[in-house]
């Protein structure tokens, strides 16, 4: 599921690969930092960014990083798409790999899609999300700034709070995370998580105290605002007093405990302004900074010369 | 069969004398020296030492991964690692010496210069090398030469450093079909 | 037709047989067992003591199973309107492939068979091909809405068998009940699909470990046994008939037991799908095991073979759901629920007894007898004399691969392609009418 077809799911990564991916971003980050941020690698290679789902920043940073490895880039997204005139999500992606693309970026509302669509393409495919599944490269951005900051993931206590049960970050990151040693914890409302996720590996704690306490990262999902009124939560108040994170919770943390986010921020609920921006802790810029390096190696791994991973 | 043409008396003798050489023609200051990865940049880091410990002239390096910019990585059996590039000066109108181990073909080079004009704009490029082979592919020459090597296309130079965890430096001369 | 059917086992449960013995067939009627030194066999035709006005065409049985017409009391023939997905001829040919000798088929066609034109049609175009018997389940509700009863005694009248709203929209717990009252003087069960909708609407597969792991949001277990609870607490206050569709749960089994013990009018029935496979069989989002209820874990799975072998299961349905390529090669979220099960039932079921879970006798039970007596089908599911001439001939060792691809069904959305099962039917015998070749 992985050299041939792409980066679809850190579940079908090992251990290996996913060092060699965060490796890469590493030594790619200087090329961001430059005056012309280009390098030629990519040249003559057309990367196509399918959205069936809209999301303008991490289309940005996939269109930024296959950008800055003079890849082409062109953009379709659902609002411009033919699924509206009843075509299906294979037809639709088969009609553009014809014009010969180099690589697929695909975000899609579905779980399981690119499994799907792996099977009826022969163009490699990056997940840039796929339903309630995974989103392999928001994985990865997380594991880098964790390594940026703590030069390690083994045996750190990392702690994924907010609607586990609906989310591709907190699988894909317990998948990466999981694979290089991380002690992974699930805080959750109970309505919002189920028994079965310790199957992943992560314990699961429905207390802040256990949660927070002498944790070395923090990652605080975004809450939908639209599960509001599904019953799964009563308000954004009362989610923000028990489940959401403040100065006063973050003290149970280690002293040097990084708190990340994947964005957009709900300030005030899952997360308030302070700590958020709380230049000591908060890692949420420097994982959207990472995040284009990250998608700058998953690309050159899946469709640069020689590409691949090596063996030593 | 397997040859040593350089030892590491030979190896450290020739280098020094590059060094003399850098400071004797290389007028610019500082001197700017840029290691390609990974065997440039050990010489380049030596050629420092040396140059720092016969003159008080201020020396730079940088390292530069120039993985991004190859031509022929698909010809290669190999698969690329991209390793940092670390260049922390000012490119813009620097005098600069690129530092390798074999000059070859010359599409290494090529891809070094491209990677440095991506850094800026140096008002001068040289180009010191430990070992030529000959065979160049395009219009490249070196400012500075270790050891002249005539080889066949298919014989291999390889190039070994106590910084890469080797006993001793060591040039080796491959024949063709020959295992190391 | 006359058929004298030698050297086979013959298994009836409804007269605790399983022996050796010659079955003859006479004007397309069971008459009986005879004995070996009443008849004279020429070729393939026989003469047989006390019926010298006739010849009888003989078929050898030997090393096979006779056994009463298997019968699937829950399919989807989807004609009218989704003949795309399967009609009625290919329907009723592939249930003869799978060796039923009668069906009963579900209403939500389109449209929906609430009417007793539809109903007629279906009986009559079946009856064209001959290939089984058909019996349809009417729409309990107008239009599957769950609100205005349909029309249910006509329905019966023009050949409908018992009542349900399979496939459609869930009935509520008022609506069930008045639908059971209204049934009761003429005594067909109602069929009721058991699932909370509250509780299983924004699922796609079992709630479960496989489900974290795909990322797809999960059905729980409760959805169904719920609904189970509340059927059965209905059918005991009415006393009416009321036969529960695919139970799948722990939970549900529990229950019918508890039912059964009470005396409640319960039955209900197993298919072989959640008796053969877990929701591990969705992983890498197969959706030709995507299907409703959800295939479940593995401990519910060993207690539904518990519940078949027991008794709690009354009997075995295909619930066979064919469905249309582009229905199933989809995002798994979009895909359409169900398996086409029709010619795969028997073999996977015959694994029951192979395994030695349960005998020859309870298997038939389960797959003809029972069925037969839930729905009412009057001389059917047994081989007393004077019962229909409906036959499956059984090959118990023949080894064979599930090929989707050579289905006689039009649906090609079975879970179980290229397994090996062992056992098929090789003949059936419908209304006196021979399918098949004994010899294949």
């Amino acid at each position: 599921m992985r050299s041939e077809k792409g980066i679809i799911g850190l579940k079908y990564l090992d251990k290996k690969d996913i060092e060699q991916l965060v490796e890469t971003a590493f030594s790619m980050r200087e090329i961001s930092l430059r005056s012309v941020k280009k390098v030629p690698a990519l040249r003559g290679k057309t990367v196509v960014n399918l959205f069936f789902e809209s999301s303008t920043r991490t289309k940005t940073s996939f269109e930024i990083a296959a950008k800055r490895l003079s890849a082409d880039v062109v953009n379709f997204s659902y609002s411009s798409s033919s699924i509206s005139k009843g075509e299906t999500t294979i037809d639709t992606a088969k009609n553009i790999e014809s014009m010969n693309p180099a690589l697929f970026i695909i975000r899609h509302a579905s779980s399981g899609v690119m499994e799907l669509l792996a099977k009826h393409l022969h163009t490699p495919i990056i997940s840039a999300g796929d339903g309630t599944n995974e989103h392999p490269t928001q994985g990865l951005l997380d594991i880098m700034t964790i390594l940026d900051e703590k030069k390690r993931i083994d045996g750190l206590k990392v702690v994924v709070a907010g609607d586990i049960y609906h989310s591709r970050v907190a699988r894909s990151d317990i998948y990466g995370m999981g694979k290089l040693g991380a002690k992974v914890c699930f805080f959750s409302p109970p309505t919002l998580i189920t028994d079965d996720f310790a199957s992943l590996g992560a314990t699961i704690t429905y207390d802040a105290t256990e949660a927070f306490t002498d944790a070395d990262v923090i990652i605080m999902l975004r809450i939908q605002l639209e599960r509001q009124g599904t019953g799964l939560f009563p308000s954004a108040r009362e989610y923000s007093r028990i489940f959401g994170l403040n100065e006063q919770k973050l003290k149970r943390a280690k002293p040097d405990v990084i708190v990340m986010h994947p964005g957009p921020v709900n300030r005030g609920l899952e997360l308030s302004s302070s700590v958020a921006d709380n230049g000591a802790h908060s890692r949420i810029m420097k994982q959207v900074e990472n995040g284009v390096s990250v998608r700058m190696s998953a690309i050159y791994h899946t469709i640069g010369e020689g590409h691949g991973y090596t063996d030593n | 069969m397997k040859n040593i043409i350089m030892d590491s008396t030979a190896i450290e003798r020739v280098l020094k004398r590059i060094a003399h050489e850098i400071i004797e023609r290389h007028t610019a200051v500082p001197i700017s020296l840029i290691g390609i990865r990974t065997g440039g940049v050990f010489i380049s880091k030596r050629l420092a030492g040396y140059i720092q410990s016969y003159e008080q002239i201020p020396v730079q390096t940088g390292t530069l991964d120039i993985t991004l910019y190859r031509d022929d990585v698909a010809l290669r059996s190999g698969r690329a690692i991209v390793k940092a590039t670390e260049v922390n000066f000012k490119v813009d109108g620097a005098s600069l010496i690129l530092v390798d181990d074999v000059l070859f073909t010359g599409r290494t080079i090529r891809a070094a210069m491209d990677a440095v004009m991506d850094l800026g704009r140096p008002a001068v490029i040289q180009l010191a090398v430990l070992v030529d082979r000959g065979h160049r592919e395009l219009p490249i020459k070196a400012d500075y030469i270790g050891k002249n090597v005539p080889t066949a296309f298919d014989d291999e130079i390889k190039v070994v450093f106590k910084e890469n965890g080797n006993n001793e430096d060591n040039v080796y001369f491959i024949k063709k079909g020959d295992e190391i | 037709m006359d058929i004298l059917i030698i050297n086979g086992l013959l298994i009836d449960p409804s007269q605790n047989m399983e022996q050796q013995g010659d079955l003859l067939i006479e004007d397309n009627t069971i008459s009986g067992i005879v004995d070996q030194k009443s008849y004279s066999v020429n070729g393939d035709r026989a003469r047989v003591k006390g019926h010298e006005s006739k010849e009888f065409i003989v078929i050898d049985a030997k090393g096979r199973w006779v056994v009463p017409g298997l019968i699937d009391i829950h399919t989807h023939m989807r004609d009218p309107g989704y003949e795309y997905k399967e009609d009625i001829e290919t329907g009723t040919k592939a249930a003869m492939a799978g060796g039923f000798t009668s069906i009963c088929a579900m209403p939500n066609t389109k449209p929906i068979n609430d009417n007793k034109s539809i109903t007629q049609y279906m009986i009559s175009k079946a009856k064209s091909f001959g290939h089984v018997h058909l019996f349809p389940i009417a729409a309990v509700s107008k239009g599957s809405e769950g609100s205005e009863l349909s029309e249910i005694y006509d329905l019966v009248d023009a050949g409908a068998v018992a009542v349900s709203d399979d496939g459609m929209p869930v009935l509520s717990a008022g609506f069930l009940r008045k639908a059971l009252l209204y049934v009761k003087p003429i005594g067909i069960p109602v069929v009721d699909h058991p699932e909370e909708l509250s509780l299983s609407k924004s699922g796609y597969m079992n709630e479960g470990i496989a489900s974290v792991k795909l990322g797809l949001n999960g059905i729980p277990q409760t959805a169904e046994s719920i609904a189970v609870a509340r059927d059965i607490m209905l059918a005991g206050e009415t006393g009416s008939k009321l036969h529960l569709a695919h139970i799948s749960t722990t939970f549900s089994i529990e229950l019918v037991r508890w039912a059964k013990k009470m005396g409640i009018p319960v039955t209900c029935e197993a298919t072989p799908h959640h008796f053969s496979l877990t929701d591990d069989a969705v992983d890498g989002y197969n959706t030709n095991a995507k299907v409703n209820p959800p295939l479940r874990s593995e401990q519910d799975r060993k207690a539904l073979i518990e519940a078949i072998a027991d008794g709690t299961v009354d009997c075995i349905v295909t619930d066979h759901a064919p469905h249309g390529y582009d229905e199933k090669e989809i995002e798994f979220d979009k895909a359409l629920n169900g398996i086409s099960g029709i010619e795969t039932s028997l073999g996977l079921s015959l694994k029951l007894v192979h395994n030695g879970i349960i005998g020859k006798k309870r298997l038939i039970q389960l797959m003809s007898q029972r069925p037969a007596q839930i729905m009412n089908l009057k001389n059917k599911g047994t081989f007393k004399a004077g019962s229909d001439a409906d036959v499956t001939i059984i090959d118990p060792g023949k080894t064979w691969t599930v090929d989707k691809t050579r289905f006689v069904s039009k649906g090609r959305n079975t879970p179980f392609h290229g397994m090996e099962l062992k056992g098929r039917a090789i003949m059936t015998i419908t209304g006196g009418t021979l399918h098949g070749n004994i010899s294949s």
